[in-house]
């Protein structure tokens, strides 16, 4: 038994900022102090928190220290560890309060989140079995194969509600029922780890936080629609998920959870990793699993859908991570605890990756029905610098953007839709007013027009046109028949589309369409970008009273667009400079060069 | 994204050409065994060749052109070598709203190189890339395995010179 518990983040973003070196550190000042038989270091999975990193939690306490330096170590070692006094200092200052030190879980980040999904994320170690099985994992696999029928599995999903928490939000239960009702030699379970959505990161910090929940799903999955094969495609782009879920697999394989006769039911099962190679197409069901044959990862029409015919024409079922990271937990406490959650038609919680311009960048599980509004100013502290909230963007490429008067709506699957977006996997995207909206739709078609596969012609070519618009618009030179020759195109995309990906890559132009139009026509018809960030429509001027005259900017500008006037500012010695807005080519060098701040743009 | 094929002459070791051969023999009884080749071949070579491609093709018993249907539709797959450095940039959306547009015009400007491309000296390369999801560190760039992140146009000089010294 150790006396302190010392957690350190491992997760991406933390380690990101050098959270690996802090563990070392922190091992070699304790044995320095001789503590190691006192004092045990852990390296877990993601807090939540993650512009905080690197985060350090010390236990019985429930110190929380942030943004903790390699410097600091020797103190927070010598101090609290040895000493038993609290480096009130370096914790994060949420947690202090007139010299008091409150819960963690009273802080406004974590006190309105629900953790379901992430809950062994930052409390267990990722990289031993044993920490799982110790809070109850692997129990309701027993359970699962000693118990009940898969009937009674697939009822019990059936009755808690789960919907995928890939994006669509089709029912989980479903979908394990049709696979169950055909008859095939082989059938395949598989895990859709290829979090493509730019700007989320909740099923990389499942996979890193907790890897043996998603494999004890797949098994009870397994076990349900009669499959003795399970394939997890995960994103090459994050190595440590992938050294995780390998430690995972091969310590299930030695505990006899994997393989076969698992429990001594006679039941078998094994999971093998497939490594994508960067395609956003391959999020998509079919496509996926065409990647998983080693091919392009094209789509393929549907029907046949995967329960019928999937990977390698087998009957086949995929569900995302967080789906998975949920199964266990609905079959130790039961469908009704977790429909108890949420609201009529999406139960339980959802996980979402905040991100942009807001406070506390980070993970958060929070109930179905919490509004956007506590989501961004209560959970995530609201936007930084004062400024302003514009929109808030769900879903990555295949949602939309939430502007204001929607921040009450309560969150779940067809609330999103109603207003114009989707849940997605969870990316949550804060925008404030320096963000210009028409520069963000652009930004997402680039983005699929970058990741179509080409294979049908709405997606491939009217993606492209689409995009093409928006570049004429931002750069001054859009009319006004635009807007409804796009929105036309927008529906004949969306209709007409083979998967996913082209189906709903509209949804960014036509979100802000709906929500943001008067951008659009500040930019067609004033030639002004209202956010300051379309270049091709800014302009610079110097303030002929500020400006003294140094001639700096003259020597800088590529163009020779600036020249001196005849007009002196009182109290200045030299004649102001101009710039020549027709021969200006927008570079911003004169405004780097100004020390005066007399030059600006708008 | 359009991928560059690069004209340098192709120039493979024995030693490599025996590691390529173990993976193909070790992955030949699975049936959708070219792409985790693919990766492997790229983590011997630093990318995939045509001439790697053949090795791959004829290995596996697999038609060249379903190889180089692989090697392009992935964008993890390089045609061009990378350079000593290779410089990434995170375009995911948190970065992105978060200004990594502008860093990435900065490096472009600074290695005077274009995204995809690789300097004359083959010590710097520079891609724009897809989430590494540190969105919280956002707006963020690696170079090799370090993570540069919170970062400002004006880091960006210090950064590069930080690796042209080494």
């Amino acid at each position: 038994m150790y006396r302190s518990n010392v957690l350190v983040c491992g997760g991406t973003g933390c380690t990101s900022s050098n959270s690996l070196t802090i563990v070392n550190k922190l091992k070699e000042e304790i044995k320095r102090m001789g503590l190691q038989d006192e004092v045990n270091v852990i390296t877990t999975g993601c807090f939540g928190l993650c512009a905080l990193g690197p985060i350090m939690v010390v236990y019985p306490e429930g110190s929380f220290y942030s943004m903790v330096k390699v410097d600091d170590i020797p103190e927070i070692v010598e101090e609290h560890l040895l000493k038993g006094r609290i480096v009130t200092r370096l914790l994060y200052q949420e947690t202090v309060e007139n010299d008091t030190i409150k819960s963690l879980n009273k802080t406004a980040f974590y006190e309105k989140q629900k953790r379901v999904a992430l809950r062994n994320c930052g409390v267990i170690d990722p990289e031993k079995i044993d920490d799982y099985i110790a809070q109850d994992g692997y129990a309701a696999l027993g359970k699962v194969l000693t118990e009940m029928t898969p009937e009674d599995v697939i009822q019990t999903i059936l009755d808690s509600g789960l919907r995928g928490r890939g994006g669509a939000g089709f029912p989980t239960g479903l979908k394990w029922k049709f696979a169950a009702a055909n008859d095939a030699d082989q059938k395949y379970v598989c895990c859709n780890a290829d979090e493509g959505d730019p700007g989320a990161f909740m099923d990389r910090s499942v996979l890193e936080g907790d890897p043996h929940a998603v494999l004890e799903a797949m098994a009870i999955a397994g076990y349900a629609i009669g499959a003795s094969q399970g394939y997890i495609y995960v994103r090459a782009e994050y190595p440590i998920a992938v050294k995780r879920l390998q430690i995972a697999i091969s310590q299930a394989h030695e505990y006899g959870l994997l393989g076969e006769d698992i429990f001594g039911t006679g039941f078998n099962f094994d999971i093998k990793l497939r490594l994508g190679a960067g395609a956003f197409v391959c999020g998509e069901e079919t496509s996926l699993m065409t990647s998983i044959e080693g091919k392009r990862g094209e789509p393929r029409p549907r029907p046949p859908f995967p329960a019928v015919k999937g990977l390698y024409q087998k009957p086949t079922i995929l569900n995302n991570v967080e789906t998975y990271a949920n199964i266990a937990q609905i079959i130790l406490k039961g469908a009704d605890w977790f429909a108890s959650m949420g609201t009529e038609k999406s139960k339980g919680t959802k996980v979402f990756a905040l991100g942009g311009k807001i406070n506390h960048t980070g993970l958060v599980e929070i109930p179905m029905g919490t509004t956007l509004r506590e989501i961004v100013f209560e959970i995530g502290g609201g936007i930084p610098n004062g400024k302003k909230f514009k929109a808030a963007q769900t879903g990555g490429p295949s949602g939309g953007c939430i502007p204001e008067e929607h921040l009450d709506v309560p969150i779940d699957y067809d609330n999103l839709l109603a207003i114009g977006s989707m849940m997605g996997s969870g990316g949550l995207i804060v925008m404030d007013e320096d963000n210009c909206m028409v520069d963000v739709a652009k930004f997402f078609l680039e983005f699929t027009v970058d990741e179509s596969c080409g294979k049908c012609t709405p997606c491939r070519i009217g993606t492209k046109r689409l995009l093409e618009m928006l570049e004429k618009i931002t750069n001054g030179q859009g009319t006004m028949e635009m807007i409804d020759e796009m929105e036309e195109l927008c529906y004949y995309i969306k209709a007409n589309s083979l998967c996913g990906l082209g189906q709903t890559a509209p949804n960014p132009v036509l979100s802000t369409l709906r929500y943001f139009k008067d951008e659009y026509i500040s930019h067609i018809v004033d030639k002004k970008c209202p956010a300051v960030v379309c270049k091709n429509l800014l302009e610079f001027t110097i303030d002929k009273d500020k400006c003294i005259g140094c001639g700096m900017c003259a020597r800088k500008c590529p163009a020779s667009a600036i020249a001196v006037t005849d007009y002196t500012a009182p109290g200045k010695k030299k004649p102001a400079y101009a710039i020549d807005t027709e021969k200006c080519v927008k570079c911003g060098a004169c405004m780097d060069t100004c020390k005066f701040k007399a030059i600006s743009k708008g | 994204m359009q991928k560059k094929i690069s004209t340098i002459p192709f120039a493979g070791t024995p030693e490599q050409e025996a590691k390529l051969k173990e993976a193909i023999a070790r992955n030949i009884d699975d049936p959708g065994a070219v792409m985790p080749v693919l990766q492997e071949a790229q983590e011997i070579y630093g990318y995939l060749p045509i001439e790697v491609q053949k090795m791959v093709a004829e290995g596996l018993n697999v038609p060249l052109e379903e190889v180089y249907g692989v090697s392009t539709f992935y964008s993890q797959f390089a045609l061009s070598p990378k350079g000593k450095y290779n410089i990434s940039v995170c375009l995911g959306t948190a970065c992105y709203v978060k200004g990594s547009g502008d860093i990435l015009n900065k490096l472009s400007e600074e290695l005077g190189i274009e995204a995809e491309e690789c300097t004359p000296d083959g010590q710097f390369s520079l891609t724009a890339c897809r989430c590494i999801g540190a969105c919280g560190l956002a707006p963020v760039i690696t170079v090799n395995d370090d993570v540069y992140g919170r970062l400002t146009v004006d880091d960006v000089p210090y950064i590069i010179n930080k690796y042209k010294k080494a």
